[in-house]
């Protein structure tokens, strides 16, 4: 029936008995060969994904530690422990164990406070990378998918940071989840089955959400990021690195430093800088200090709670939306948490992933391979564009922090509001504008 | 009839007002401790006030329509408070009123809450003993959705709600019984004494908050840690990525 090929065996290779016994077990010369040879660009933009990678990295090391001592449970346990003033407070058993964590358990904290900080540059770097991507506009042809699996990466980053911010049932988590709560039930006509599916029962749930919350953080979703991230990286080698233009630089080749021995040594060292970077921060800077915020019930608030700085655009917009409510039939069809909580980030995420498609129909022009990157004066449009949607964005996140501001510099509060209600139309124009003439001029400048 | 209203009330302010004669110097007596050379004199009190306070409480302190509320029966609690955290006097009325270096020396605010005192109303309290854990849950419970869970001040609507690290024990209690501005009042029923002491506790103790973690930054949360994040870790970060890359193109 079926047609019978036969299929070559390798050769082993190997010049000592341990790298022979290695070969002719795994065959791995040919592969080990490929990617030693790979070459990577030499320039320092191409770090910025890596960033992101070896906080990554930082995070799951931090992560398996904590996940070691955290109990995901909101029963009810007296606190004992390092930290005086809250001796003998009821407390749950999450932030009970996160309180041991920052008191009790050698290097705990030093490990809390690095994973958090590792949490807010992971993302951090995330958005460099995608800003050098966006003005390089290496997401074209053949990177769409690259592009799409860092996108959807970054969406899940979000909600993984904000899952982790949630677990310590500390009063800010507890603030941040009621406030989730409101946007999930704001959404039109599934809200309210959306929302008791998610928590178990309606806000504050006893126990159900907790759980999930952790299987969430520590199992779901970091098992995805690495898979998200290993398929993006094996896109990257698989259509090799992007280039710059320059003398011997085509669309066919890629002129840099191949892995071994030189760039392995540099990667290398960008790892430990970003390790050092983040150790020192969380040896030196204390960060969600949940001892002061004290545990969360239900009925408790503070004045100042923000989230994370990556969700600050998702408070800015709850802020800056005027308060309408779509009501007609006698129904109230859409809670006014909706618009910014869940149309906005649905908006600006569909935009960043078909950005390479939109990017073709409006500048590219072509269904040709691009392994060159464009340079800012190539295009001035889509400069002016990328500028103005980043300015957009970065106008909504401002007003995240709109009562800080008001606190520590006394910009009235309502003023605020209103500036940013025009800024968030008239700030991308003007950006995208600037932006754009500038790339223009530089254009004009070298011809 | 109204003449008769009139009367009766300066008999029952008259009384109310030598109740707090009796007790206010002891109480004022208490703060000052330190800086008063001489005992707080109502007299030197009402002189004082009609110099520097009568333009909008009016000369006997019964108010002046549109500019002061009358101050009668408001107590020395009151004018402990708004002097000696320098919220009064105001450079116009309508102002919202805010913590500044009080405008007179100690001794002088002295006399103003003796002569304020003797027009009747409740004394400068005295704070002692407070649990900081108890403070704690009190201030999460009450305080801490307008001034921030450390005290660290935040927004009302239509006004700042301060920060606390320079209020005094007794500042905290009379604050919280006077309820200044847009401050709701508390009476007894809401915080007992021991409540109030327990907050002056919390309130003191976040002067110096533990923060084993290394650099407070404030004390704020997620706003300086993201500025951190970008202002300092991601900086270095990108200096390091300059200096390991190629940076021509």
């Amino acid at each position: 029936m079926s047609t019978q090929v036969p299929a070559e065996r390798e050769e082993p290779v190997g010049d000592t008995p341990a790298v022979r016994f290695v070969d002719e077990r795994l065959g791995a010369a040919k592969v080990t060969r490929g990617a030693l040879r790979y070459v990577f660009p030499d320039h320092w933009f191409f770090l910025l994904g890596e960033l992101a990678l070896y906080a990554f990295v930082m995070l799951i090391v931090t992560g398996v530690f904590l996940a070691l001592f955290f109990s995901p449970s909101t029963a009810t346990t007296t606190y004992h422990g390092g930290y005086q003033p809250l001796d003998g407070v009821e407390v749950s058993h999450a932030y009970a164990s996160t309180m041991r964590l920052s008191f009790d358990v050698p290097m705990g904290l030093l490990i809390r406070q690095t994973h958090h900080w590792a949490a807010l540059l992971f993302l951090a770097g995330i958005i460099v990378h995608v800003i050098r991507v966006m003005f390089t506009a290496a997401f074209r042809k053949p990177r769409e998918l690259t592009h799409l699996l860092g996108v959807l990466l970054l969406g899940l980053g979000l909600v993984e940071g904000f899952a982790g911010y949630s677990l310590p049932d500390d009063l800010l988590s507890g603030m941040g989840l009621a406030i989730a709560y409101g946007v999930v039930l704001s959404i039109p006509l599934v809200g309210g089955q959306l929302g008791t599916l998610l928590w178990g029962g309606s806000f504050p749930t006893a126990g159900a959400f907790e759980s999930r919350l952790f299987i969430a953080h520590v199992f779901l979703l970091p098992a995805a990021m690495a898979a998200l991230i290993g398929a993006h990286l094996a896109l990257v080698a698989r259509h090799h690195h992007t280039q710059f233009r320059g003398p011997g630089r085509t669309e066919r080749n890629v002129v840099g430093t191949p892995m071994w021995p030189g760039y392995a040594l540099r990667s290398l060292a960008w790892m430990c800088a970003t390790f050092a970077v983040l150790l020192l921060l969380g040896g030196l800077v204390q960060i969600n200090p949940i001892w002061q915020w004290g545990p969360y019930e239900p009925w408790l608030g503070s004045n100042g709670a923000q989230p994370d700085w990556y969700l600050g655009w998702l408070i800015g917009a709850l802020r800056l939306m005027p308060p309408i409510e779509p009501r007609f039939w006698g129904h109230t069809w859409a809670g006014n948490p909706f618009f910014g909580g869940v149309l906005l980030p649905t908006a600006v995420f569909g935009l960043l992933a078909a950005w390479p498609w939109v990017d073709r129909r409006l500048w590219t022009r072509d269904r040709l391979d691009h392994h060159l990157l464009s340079l800012l004066r190539d295009e001035p449009g889509r400069v002016g564009a990328t500028a103005a949607f980043a300015a957009f964005v970065a106008t909504i996140f401002l007003a995240g922090s709109a009562d800080r501001l008001f606190v520590a510099a006394g910009v009235p509060y309502e003023a605020q509001v209103w500036v940013l209600r025009a800024a968030v139309f008239v700030v991308p124009a003007v950006v995208g504008g600037l932006a754009a003439r500038a790339a223009r001029r530089q254009g004009d400048v070298r011809r | 009839m109204r003449r008769a209203l009139v009367v009766l009330l300066a008999v029952g302010f008259g009384g109310l007002g030598t109740l707090a004669l009796a007790s206010a110097p002891r109480a004022a007596t208490t703060t000052t401790a330190a800086t008063a050379t001489t005992t707080p004199s109502t007299a030197r009190g009402r002189s004082m006030f009609v110099a520097s306070c009568a333009s909008c409480h009016g000369q006997d302190a019964r108010g002046v329509r549109g500019r002061g509320p009358s101050l009668v029966g408001v107590g020395a609690l009151a004018a402990d408070f708004e002097l000696r955290t320098g919220r009064m006097p105001l450079a116009a009325p309508h102002q919202e009123p805010m913590r500044h270096h009080p405008a007179f020396s100690g001794a002088r605010i002295a006399d103003l809450v003796a002569y304020i005192g003797s027009l009747g109303g409740p004394p400068v309290p005295v704070v002692s003993g407070g649990s900081v854990r108890r403070g704690h849950e009190r201030f999460a419970d009450s305080c801490a959705g307008c001034h921030q869970i450390v005290g660290r001040g935040g927004i009302a609507t239509g006004a700042v709600a301060p920060a606390l690290q320079d209020a005094t024990p007794v500042q905290v209690a009379e604050a919280v019984r006077l309820g200044p501005y847009l401050m709701p009042r508390f009476g007894p029923r809401q915080l007992t004494d021991g409540d109030v002491a327990d907050l002056a506790a919390y309130v003191t103790y976040t002067r110096h908050l533990q923060n084993p973690g290394g650099w407070a930054i404030g004390n704020l949360g997620p706003v300086p840690e993201g500025l951190v994040c970008w202002g300092i870790a991601m900086v270095l970060l990108l200096g390091a990525a300059r200096s390991l890359g190629e940076r021509a193109r």
